[in-house]
């Protein structure tokens, strides 16, 4: 780099600086590159799988774009009404909006096109998954504390953002899949009490499914949210890049350091090559399976509905929350309040809502305003961990509910039986997991602490002169003990003094107390194993001990 | 030919004559006549209903009644006709194993030609849909689209889009469509087996049920193909989003897992 500088001194040159180093001058002169390269080319990053599933999520981004161009190419977002005559023969002859005809047509008469439909959505599917999973790394790591609140909320928001995009899309070829998916958001739209019906004309144009809603969704899907989400994704990684990535625990590590490789050359050609590797593995995926075969659905028709009607698998707990609720209604004064489709309605946003406001619960709860780099371990932590293992149940409890037919054939199980365990479960299953989490963290803990203190357990019986057996413990190295106690543990904070200096009583808010409740369940007794202080190591380890 | 000549006034000799025309008339009828025919078959049809009866009797009498009247553990047989014993028992269907929310299909235990003699019986208690012929439900002249059209007005809100099968309440299901034989199908749509409603041609036309046969051909055959690549139980998002969690995500995670291990690592001293 300090080569690159060199034109700005006034030595003599022999002949023209080399091609290369003039196309650079050119550049910087206009763009300033060698700032941004001198700052950003030894941007360090640290190394661990987990860390990559980002890159899964923006790879798979980036590869859904690419696709979705070359479907736009052929796709006609219409609602008019066509006969069809293309190479599927079961069809023929059937009557079919212009979007379910050119989508037959890109699936089957477009070189390369069925292939690229299914990258397209496989892409897709996998993209949100990426997201779920890595959201749930930067969750159980606590990643998401200061400074990083801000960029939780965004990549929180590009997970919602996908969710919608992705139901757009899977809502444009009109085929009898997608079309009931559509039938029953406006059903939900219908529920909302005095102004659902005018939500419901305004969404469509009129009454359902009229001939607007693929091209307003065609919209939707291709122009406003995939522009809202690019417009993230760049603030997320720009914040990645400001704040600096986050590292665990372990020796020359702090929370004033990153220890990793370059950007550039390491992280560049790793990060390219991953490119790659995700392509190739999403493209494989698509060759091998099937995905959305719409020629097997059919066309949309309101008097048609088919069993097994699921959305994708990311609006599979929606579905599962209108699967299992009572259809309860209220009718009063000539109207009728559709509890059973507008409870669930409520709920839906309440789902990925109490998951997203976590980390400021978390930051009030403890109190603490310092900024964090190093990750925690989840065991370390186990009220968190508890909780987003609960919400993770919870979640699966509502996609059972969104699956109840599959499960019901595939289980030889009652249907009802399913959605009775799915209405229980929804109360209990996260409570019991929020438990069994929480005992196994602590259990952990107290491994840890052993391990710690006495050593590995190296597998070796010994037999003492007098008949004993025991096992023989190596003690471990420097690191290890290192990285074993670096977490901080955080002290149940109390009640500050309620008589100040002049002996006047103050009122104790009830949010105050509710804090300091909630902190005792965080970081009181039950809550979290005391971490082997020097003290106790020194002593169990000053030669006596014979473990 | 003199003695006839010679009699042929005597009064008794119209009487004679009459009687040999009416014995030849009779006799020729008796050998020529259709008749004889019907009475051979009305000779076997009773044989094969005594013998379906005997079957009836040891197979199905405990559920059904002595004489298919029915009783609590099975409903009456008068009036079902023969195109339901060859659904119910040629697809194994019948004789149940075990009572339950659904009688599964299972091995057939009965020949074709028992089932019939069942069929016979049963069909000698009261008229019913018989069994159809190959012409009705045979592959010529069916229009597959209008078949497609059909099936997902009809059919799919139980059977899934292209027959895969589907869950009912309590236990209940619709079945998986593949493989199943062309006439079952047909005697199924016609008869309404068990949870199933039936489509009498007075619903659903002989052409009609052919139009939805050659679809299920067409789209769950033996020789269907699967443009797209594996089908994955053609069964929706549901296998779509497990396939793409367990093999898509999990393949990536390997590979992530690969390049994090595989890193440019600072050589130890």
């Amino acid at each position: 780099m300090s080569n690159n500088e060199s034109p700005s001194s006034n030595e003599p040159r022999r002949g023209k600086a080399p091609a290369g180093e003039r196309v650079a001058d050119w550049a910087d002169g206009r763009l300033g590159i060698y700032g941004l390269a001198k700052a950003n080319m030894r941007k360090i990053f640290p190394d661990h799988w987990s860390f990559m599933l980002g890159e899964i999520c923006l790879y798979s981004f980036i590869i859904i774009i690419l696709t979705g161009v070359y479907l736009t190419l052929f796709f006609h977002p219409s609602m008019n009404e066509v006969e069809y005559h293309g190479s599927y023969i079961p069809l023929q002859g059937q009557m079919m909006s212009e979007a379910f005809n050119s989508t037959m047509h890109i699936s089957f008469d477009v070189r390369g096109g069925l292939l690229i439909r299914q990258i397209h959505h496989w892409a897709a599917l996998i993209f949100l998954a990426a997201m779920f999973v890595h959201m749930m790394r930067v969750f159980f790591t606590g990643a998401f504390r200061k400074p990083r609140e801000v960029n939780w909320l965004f990549g929180f928001l590009l997970f919602v953002l996908g969710m919608f995009t992705g139901f757009t899309g899977y809502s444009l070829p009109d085929d009898l899949l997608s079309g009931t998916g559509v039938r029953f958001m406006e059903g939900a739209v219908l529920s909302v009490p005095i102004v659902g019906t005018y939500l419901s004309f305004f969404l469509f144009g009129g009454e359902f499914p009229g001939g607007d809603f693929v091209s307003r969704f065609y919209s939707i899907h291709i122009l406003l949210l995939p522009g809202i989400m690019l417009g993230l994704v760049v603030g997320h990684l720009i914040l990645v890049f400001y704040h600096k990535h986050t590292q665990f625990a372990g020796p020359g590590k702090t929370n004033n350091n990153v220890v990793g490789m370059p950007l550039l050359p390491v992280y560049m050609a790793k990060a390219g090559g991953f490119f790659f590797l995700v392509f190739g593995v999403i493209a494989a995926v698509s060759a091998i399976a099937s995905i959305n075969p719409i020629w097997s659905m059919g066309p949309y028709r309101p008097d048609m509905v088919s069993t097994g009607a699921q959305p994708d698998w990311y609006m599979g707990f929606s579905e599962g929350l209108i699967r299992v609720m009572p259809g309860w209604e209220i009718n009063a004064w000539g109207h009728t309040l559709v509890l059973g489709v507008f409870i669930p309605l409520v709920i839906f946003p309440l789902v990925l809502v109490s998951i997203a406001v976590y980390p400021f619960i978390e930051s009030w709860v403890t109190g603490d305003k310092r900024e964090h780099h190093i990750l925690d371990r989840p065991r370390n932590v186990p009220t968190r961990t508890a909780f987003g293992a609960a919400w993770i149940s919870w979640y699966f409890v509502l996609l059972v509910g969104g699956g109840n037919d599959l499960w019901a054939t595939h289980f030889h199980l009652s249907i009802n039986a399913i959605t009775w365990f799915v209405r229980v479960g929804f109360f209990v299953v996260p409570v019991l997991v929020f438990v069994a989490t929480k005992r196994i963290c602590l259990g952990l803990q107290r491994r840890d602490r052993d391990k710690v203190l006495h050593g590995r357990e190296s597998g070796i019986i010994k037999r003492l002169p007098h008949g004993e057996f025991i096992e023989v413990h190596e003690p471990l190295s420097q690191d290890a003990l290192h990285t074993l106690t670096a977490h901080e543990q955080y002290v149940p904070a109390a009640i500050g003094a309620t008589v100040d200096e002049n002996g006047v009583e103050r009122k104790v808010k009830g949010a105050e107390k509710l804090r300091a409740k909630l902190s005792e369940a965080y970081y009181g007794e039950e809550s979290q194993i005391p971490k082997p202080t020097v003290e106790e190591y020194k002593e169990i380890t000053s030669g006596h001990g014979h473990h | 030919m003199k003695k006839l000549s010679a009699r042929r006034r005597h009064p008794l000799a119209a009487v004679v004559v009459l009687l040999l025309a009416l014995a030849a008339t009779g006799g020729l009828y008796a050998a020529f006549a259709p008749a004889s025919k019907a009475q051979a078959d009305e000779t076997a049809q009773s044989l094969a209903i005594d013998e379906g009866k005997k079957l009836y009797s040891v197979g199905c009498a405990s559920c059904h009644g002595t004489g298919g009247q029915g009783s609590s553990d099975g409903p009456s047989l008068v009036g079902v006709g023969a195109a339901a014993v060859d659904f119910q028992v040629g697809t194994g269907r019948m004789p149940a194993q075990q009572p339950g929310a659904q009688i599964p299909k299972k091995k057939v235990i009965y020949t074709q030609a028992e089932i019939d003699q069942l069929a016979a019986y049963i069909s000698s208690l009261g008229a019913g849909p018989s069994v159809p012929t190959k012409a009705e439900y045979g592959p010529d002249g069916a229009d597959i689209a209008k078949g497609g059209e059909l099936f997902r007005t009809n059919c799919a809100q139980c059977h899934n889009f292209t027959g895969k099968g589907g869950a009912l309440t309590h236990g209940k299901f619709a079945p998986d469509l593949e493989g199943v034989a062309p006439k079952h199908i047909y005697e199924a749509m016609q008869t309404g087996p068990q949870n199933m409603p039936s489509f009498p041609d007075t619903t659903l036309s002989e052409k009609n049920k052919k139009d939805i046969i050659a679809y299920l051909n067409a789209v769950n055959g033996d020789d269907t193909e699967s443009p797209g690549g594996l089908e994955l139980g053609g069964l929706g998002p549901v296998s779509e989003g497990l396939f793409a969690w367990v093999f898509g995500l999990g393949a990536l995670i390997a590979v992530a897992v690969w390049v994090a291990a595989r890193t440019a690592k600072a050589k130890k001293s």
